[in-house]
């Protein structure tokens, strides 16, 4: 009577990854897991490449967050190469990212994530995604398209290319930006900014209150988080000072350049993906759901739960109310869309704070580097996480080693653990509907992998 | 009329689905012509069932099938062949479908380097054994599409122009072949040629390239290969641009690395450039990583593991 329940592909996410649910005889849940299908070995074939190349070749890692790569890996080449960008070439870098930011989410939230809240969990797999939500709500449906769109050609217009960006150059950025660009980029961002005020409103009233069961059950664990913030503790998205934060709310704060002190990777026999852990905790790793060891998560729920605050006002208001009603740090897992929102709005504002800074159509955007011996960590907080490059350079500046930790990664000891949960919870006796599949897969989708 | 489509990425990074995605305001147009039954990307259909019990991979009968990436491991080549099987006409979308791509920079090493680099980095503790419970073994190399199933329309880019996407798409449901430019990129660029140079070596792309005002435009740029840097234009095929044309890494007052892969299709980016430069009397010694020139089409065993003792130390 023991059986085996594959889920594959994982539908809806990014990547390649399956679900494997074991049933003993009695029909309930033995062991479910997460299992990473796909390996491309970024680490070695960048080896013996001139360095300056690098931002061009691995953005290939991920194709809906390639800004995070192309700007992580120009910081860690700046680093090697000694080359300063001026205050321009930092501006315009962190000026694509938020805006990279704000289109991804609206990406997650609408394209993959809603169809599971706007058509129903439990609703036929035809109809549950975009095009249901298309056929069913035509207008909101346009104005998506519309508003992504939007923010995606802002970004095409001005760098040219954005998936699988060019524009960001070792010590700097290829191009100034033009005043009528400024202004014409500044009236697109509050268009996107209303929108995303629009989803947040929407998302409060139609959707969170009708799931909120669904919301403190779901996939819900305990474990620490990860994120970046400044030097006065707000989140930042583009540069600052890592924090690990404890279940228990206490954290440190490390450089960037000093990550691996505090973070371990594990190998697990059935993913190819490997398991970063707090190794600074000093208690190994594990995934057990009572006694978890050396778990912590990143994304957007992480990252406002590691922050004092978010810098801009509008966003600060919905943090203050969600830390109201869920506290911090905040651990059911669904409520990472309700973060992505939050971060929407910030990211929002921040791109308005950037473009109306007059340093931002300074001309001089790039500082010449000379290829050397050296090494550099380049980070930056990736939609799905924290996301850390680190090379290290010959003389001639070609890579002699690189090391990556990608944002998902972090991610997926939660999600196993998170997937196990729900599982168990959901089977009983032997019952298995396509709901209670597609639940456990929603478990998996709020850490938008 | 409406065509049905399955979509599959096999080794991939998801950006070429974000390029469909990117047809914008058109993407409710291709809705309206394109039933999709079978896109992990968007849709919840799965390979062993919706409740997981089947035992082979599964994939709805479709009229066109579009796969992304190239081929991996066991899993992608399972995929692809059902797809072959299921779908009249099969489309390899973008270069690491039609030439491999960044990720047959692979290649280059053989399987055990690069599970020993990637499970013994710094971070990582070593393990008894590399994963392998439950996983699709990883073939010997990465393989464009076209090595292991047959293909009936190439669309390369990474990614392919939305314009190119929805072009094709659009060609199909009205039953006749798209049309992609069979240009070079030099041909498409817009940027001022003066002719053989003085030049005998290639610049690193370590500064901006000199272009006047920050507003010049870009037809009054002179080449950047006639500025000494490398750019892979003169052996890419044109299109990157999409129906605007004119080349987008140029436009960046960025040199072109060639992700639309060869204007011969069965061309060698990497030698056809090498020959080109050397014809010009540059010495090609002057670059360093040359294998980085075949990153966008190291498969067709283009790129193959040099054995470790020829390997210079770097």
């Amino acid at each position: 009577m023991s059986r085996t329940i594959t889920i594959q592909p994982i539908t809806r996410i990014e990547g390649h990854a399956a679900i494997g649910i074991q049933l003993d005889d009695g029909g309930n849940v033995r062991d479910a897991h997460l299992d990473i299908m796909s390996l491309r070995g970024f680490e070695k074939f960048v080896e013996g490449m001139p360095a300056e190349e690098l931002p061009r070749i691995v953005s290939r890692i991920c194709g809906i967050c390639p800004w995070m790569h192309h700007l992580a890996a120009n910081k860690a080449v700046d680093r090697c190469f000694g080359a300063t960008p001026p205050p321009a070439g930092h501006k315009l870098r962190e000026l694509m990212q938020t805006i990279a930011h704000a289109e991804d989410k609206l990406l997650h939230f609408f394209f993959l994530a809603a169809a599971d809240f706007v058509i129903g969990p439990d609703s036929d797999y035809a109809v549950r995604n975009v095009i249901g939500i298309a056929k069913a709500n035509p207008e909101l449906a346009q104005r998506v398209v519309k508003m992504r769109f939007l923010a995606k050609m802002i970004l095409d217009k001005f760098s040219s290319k954005t998936i699988h960006p060019v524009a960001g150059v070792p010590g700097g950025f290829s191009k100034p930006l033009l005043e009528e660009e400024r202004l014409d980029m500044l009236a697109k961002m509050h268009e996107i900014l209303d929108f995303a005020l629009f989803t947040i409103e929407f998302a409060k009233k139609e959707v969170f209150p009708k799931y909120l069961d669904t919301i403190q059950t779901l996939g819900v664990i305990k474990t620490g988080f990860m994120g970046t913030v400044d030097s006065a503790g707000a989140l930042n998205l583009y540069d600052g000072k890592i924090r690990l934060m404890k279940p228990d709310a206490t954290f440190v704060a490390f450089d960037p350049q000093d990550y691996i002190a505090y973070i371990g990777e594990h190998v697990a026999p059935n993913s190819y993906g490997k398991f970063p852990y707090a190794r600074c905790w000093n208690e190994g790793f594990s995934l057990d759901l009572e006694n978890p060891k050396g778990v912590y998560r990143a994304n957007t729920l992480a990252r406002i739960n590691v922050a004092d605050r978010m810098a801009t006002p509008r966003a600060q208001a919905e943090l203050e109310e969600f830390r109201a009603a869920f506290g911090r740090p905040a651990q059911a897992t669904l409520l990472y869309h309700y973060a992505r929102l939050i971060e929407e709005v910030y990211a929002c504002e921040r791109a308005i704070e950037i473009l109306q800074d007059p340093g931002i159509t300074d001309p001089e955007v790039r500082t010449a580097a000379e290829p050397r011996a050296g090494r550099g960590v380049g980070c930056v907080e990736a939609p799905r996480g924290t996301l850390l490059h680190d090379y290290t350079t010959d003389e001639n500046g070609l890579i002699v080693s690189a090391n990556m930790i990608v944002g998902t990664t972090h991610n997926l000891g939660p999600m196993n653990m998170s997937v196990n949960q729900a599982a168990r919870a959901l089977i009983r006796n032997g019952e298995v509907t396509e709901g209670i599949l597609n639940r456990i897969e929603m478990a998996v989708r709020a850490y938008d992998p | 009329m409406t065509v049905k489509v399955a979509s599959e990425w096999l080794n991939s990074c998801s950006g070429c689905e974000i390029s469909i995605l990117d047809t914008g305001e058109r993407l409710l147009d291709v809705l309206k012509v394109a039933d999709f039954v079978h896109i992990p990307a968007l849709m919840d259909h799965k390979y062993f069932g919706q409740l997981g019990d089947g035992r082979h991979i599964e994939i709805p009968e479709a009229d066109v099938g579009l796969i992304s990436g190239g081929i991996r491991n066991q899993e992608h080549l399972e995929v692809a062949e059902e797809m072959r099987r299921k779908c009249k006409v099969i489309i390899a979308l973008g270069t690491c479908a039609t030439h491999g791509g960044i990720p047959a920079l692979t290649n280059a090493y053989t399987t055990d380097e690069v599970l020993e680099r990637y499970y013994g980095t710094e971070t990582t503790d070593p393990p008894a054994a590399y994963p392998s419970q439950g996983l699709p073994p990883l073939l010997d190399a990465c393989y464009a599409v076209d090595e292991k199933i047959k293909v009936d329309i190439y669309l390369p880019g990474c990614p392919p122009h939305p314009d190119h996407i929805f072009g094709a798409l659009v060609a199909l449901v009205e039953g006749r072949p798209p049309t992609l430019p069979g240009k070079s990129v030099c041909d498409t660029c817009p940027t001022v040629r003066k002719g053989k140079g003085e030049l005998k070596t290639m610049r690193r792309f370590l500064q901006n390239p000199v272009y006047g005002a920050p507003d010049e435009p870009l037809d009054r740029m002179r080449c950047l290969l006639e500025q000494g840097y490398l750019c892979m234009g003169p052996v890419t095929r044109a299109g990157c641009g999409g129906e605007a044309i004119r080349p987008r890494c140029i436009a960046a007052r960025v040199p072109c690395r060639g992700c639309y892969g060869p204007v011969r299709p069965n061309g060698n980016q990497m030698m056809d450039m090498l020959n080109a430069l050397a014809s010009n009397g540059i010495d090609v010694r002057s670059l360093p990583g040359i294998k980085s020139l075949l990153r966008f089409s190291g498969a067709h065993h283009l790129l193959r593991p040099v054995s470790p003792e020829r390997r210079p130390h770097p």
